[in-house]
């Protein structure tokens, strides 16, 4: 009545067609990459309207602090040391927001059906902390421009604006799968909301965004070792300005913190469905 | 209806299932069986577990003690193979409104691993199938509720279930909506024989469409058999109705229902408008 089906049924339900976990992995990584790519498209006000944030940090505080010549910067122009600063913070703010979607996708039962799927938790988790880097790379490109046409001086290298990529992906990935975390313990957008603004700021400030390192009082130096975030712009800044950076360190940092994060937040991931 | 062969495993084995939450016991020492090929309905009111009996029966909720088999596979040991047997709408209203109804049905292709030369071709048809081909490129918010509830069976049909888990499928929807989703559900297992097992508390729908049901309340199986068997039992007029009546006590529907199943269907009505 409806049309028959083409393909013979038995094809593809097939429960011994089991894939390898890493494939299984990186094929939901894509998918979910997939799905944002497609949300993206269909909806672009949150990318324009989330520009305006760093494009105030750099104009409005870069300039002025250029002006007063108050915070060392290595010999460079302070606009050009902050601005890695301020991509990182913008990819920063998309995921540190992300467990919002995860907890309207339970509310909606999305998750629910997400979960029925062979779709281990850790792979869910890791799409969508991965689907959220994809945001957060187009929102740090957005930024990127921005400080290219502001005069920051970014000498034009293709290896180096790849790794860049990769750094931002896995920053962004870890930022998301905290978000995922508090989601899972607070189970509500609203608890998630407040705990999102509260912990952004101390993350900026509590890191290299804005000023070197050595000039943070010591408790606060201390503080930052634990900070992902000054990997992340330590690294930015290496590859993008060209000022001194610890590479290996950085990327051994935001490894380590992505794999954590997506371990946590997937043991959480149930609290979220029941 | 499709030949049942003596070998093949039943398409759903519960064995004394229990699950309690805190101090509220949802599911009690229940046990049925869904027969390949079959339609299974568990019926009841609001709170009488039929939803946590499913999401046992899924592998998203693992019993307290009991047994749950697909097909002959353990949904506690083998949780990702019985995934790949079971096609499942939970009772909410749960495509993704920010996506085309294509794009949500490409996402459960990719989701269950279908070849990637099939997925086109597999997506296409689960939405002709459905009846929605028509809309495919529309974001799925200014979808019907019953376009919604079509969307998501061509979500799950897209592994070719051999069992489909349906959670009150029928709910919110307005009757023409509602026999339309049931045509295709109907159609569906005549073509492909798909066993299916669903819930509702519409005891029209139940008598019609299941071959064999069982009445839950409290948490525990009070009967079971086919539509006729269960009214016959009582006397010679009886509705499946009076069926309900005899075996759950008058309170049907104010009794039960958690503030947590209120909110869903609240919500479910919201989304339908």
């Amino acid at each position: 009545m409806y049309g028959q089906f083409a393909v013979p049924r038995a094809g593809w339900a097939d429960p011994g067609r089991a894939a390898a976990w890493w494939r299984l992995l990186v094929s939901r990584i894509l998918t979910f990459c997939w799905v944002e790519v497609a949300k993206i498209r269909h909806d672009r006000t949150e990318l324009y309207t989330r520009a305006i944030q760093p494009a105030l940090w750099l104009v409005i505080f870069g300039e002025t602090f250029s002006a007063l010549h108050a915070i060392p910067s290595g010999g460079r122009p302070y606009l050009d040391f902050m601005a890695p600063g301020v991509i990182a913070q913008s990819a920063l703010f998309v995921a540190i927001f992300y467990g919002i979607q995860i907890i309207w996708e339970r509310d909606a039962g999305i998750l629910t059906k997400l979960l029925a799927t062979p779709t281990p938790a850790a792979a869910l988790i890791a799409g969508k902390a991965f689907g959220a880097s994809v945001r957060s790379l187009l929102q740090a490109s957005v930024v990127v421009v921005l400080s290219a046409l502001l005069g920051v001086h970014m000498p034009l290298n293709p290896l180096n604006y790849a790794v860049a990529i990769v750094v931002i992906v896995l920053g962004a990935a870890f930022f998301s799968t905290l978000s995922l975390t508090i989601a899972g313990i607070v189970l509500n957008r609203d608890r998630l909301m407040g705990i999102g603004q509260a912990i952004t700021m101390p993350l900026f400030f509590a890191s290299n965004a804005l000023y070197p390192i050595s000039v943070m009082p010591w408790w606060l130096q201390t503080l930052s070792t634990i900070n992902p975030l000054r990997y992340e712009i330590d690294a930015l800044r290496g590859l993008l300005i060209g000022t001194p950076s610890n590479l290996p360190e950085d990327f051994a940092v935001l490894v380590v913190a992505c794999v954590l994060g997506i371990t946590t937040s997937s043991r959480l991931l149930r609290r979220l469905t029941q | 209806m499709p030949v049942t062969e003596e070998s093949e495993p039943l398409a759903v084995e519960a064995i004394d299932i229990s699950k309690r939450f805190k101090d509220v016991v949802a599911v009690d020492r229940v046990s049925f069986e869904v027969r390949p090929g079959e339609v299974f309905g568990l019926l009841g009111p609001n709170g009488a577990g039929k939803t946590t009996t499913i999401r046992v029966l899924v592998t998203l909720l693992p019993p307290d003690s009991g047994q749950a088999r697909i097909f002959g596979l353990d949904a506690v040991s083998q949780t990702m193979a019985v995934r790949r047997l079971i096609g499942y709408v939970p009772q909410q209203l749960s495509a993704d409104g920010s996506l085309t109804g294509w794009e949500n049905v490409m996402l459960f292709a990719r989701l269950y691993d279908l070849p990637r030369r099939n997925r086109k071709a597999a997506v296409a048809e689960s939405l002709e199938l459905m009846g929605i081909a028509d809309a495919r490129d529309r974001l799925v918010s200014t979808y019907s509720g019953g376009m919604v509830r079509r969307l998501e069976l061509a979500q799950a049909l897209i592994n070719r279930p051999r069992l489909l888990v349906l959670d009150e499928p029928t709910i919110g929807l307005d009757p023409i909506a509602r026999t339309e989703v049931w045509e295709r559900v109907l159609s569906l297992r005549q073509e492909a024989g798909t066993s299916i097992l669903l819930t509702t508390h519409y005891m029209e729908e139940a008598d019609q469409l299941c071959d064999r049901l069982a009445l839950m309340h409290h948490g525990r199986i009070q009967a079971s058999g086919t539509p006729a068997e269960l009214k016959a039992s009582i006397g010679a007029e009886a509705t499946l109705e009076d069926v309900f009546r005899h075996y759950a006590g008058e309170h049907l529907v104010d009794e039960g229902g958690s503030f947590k199943d209120v909110r869903a269907v609240r919500r479910t009505a919201r989304r339908l408008g």
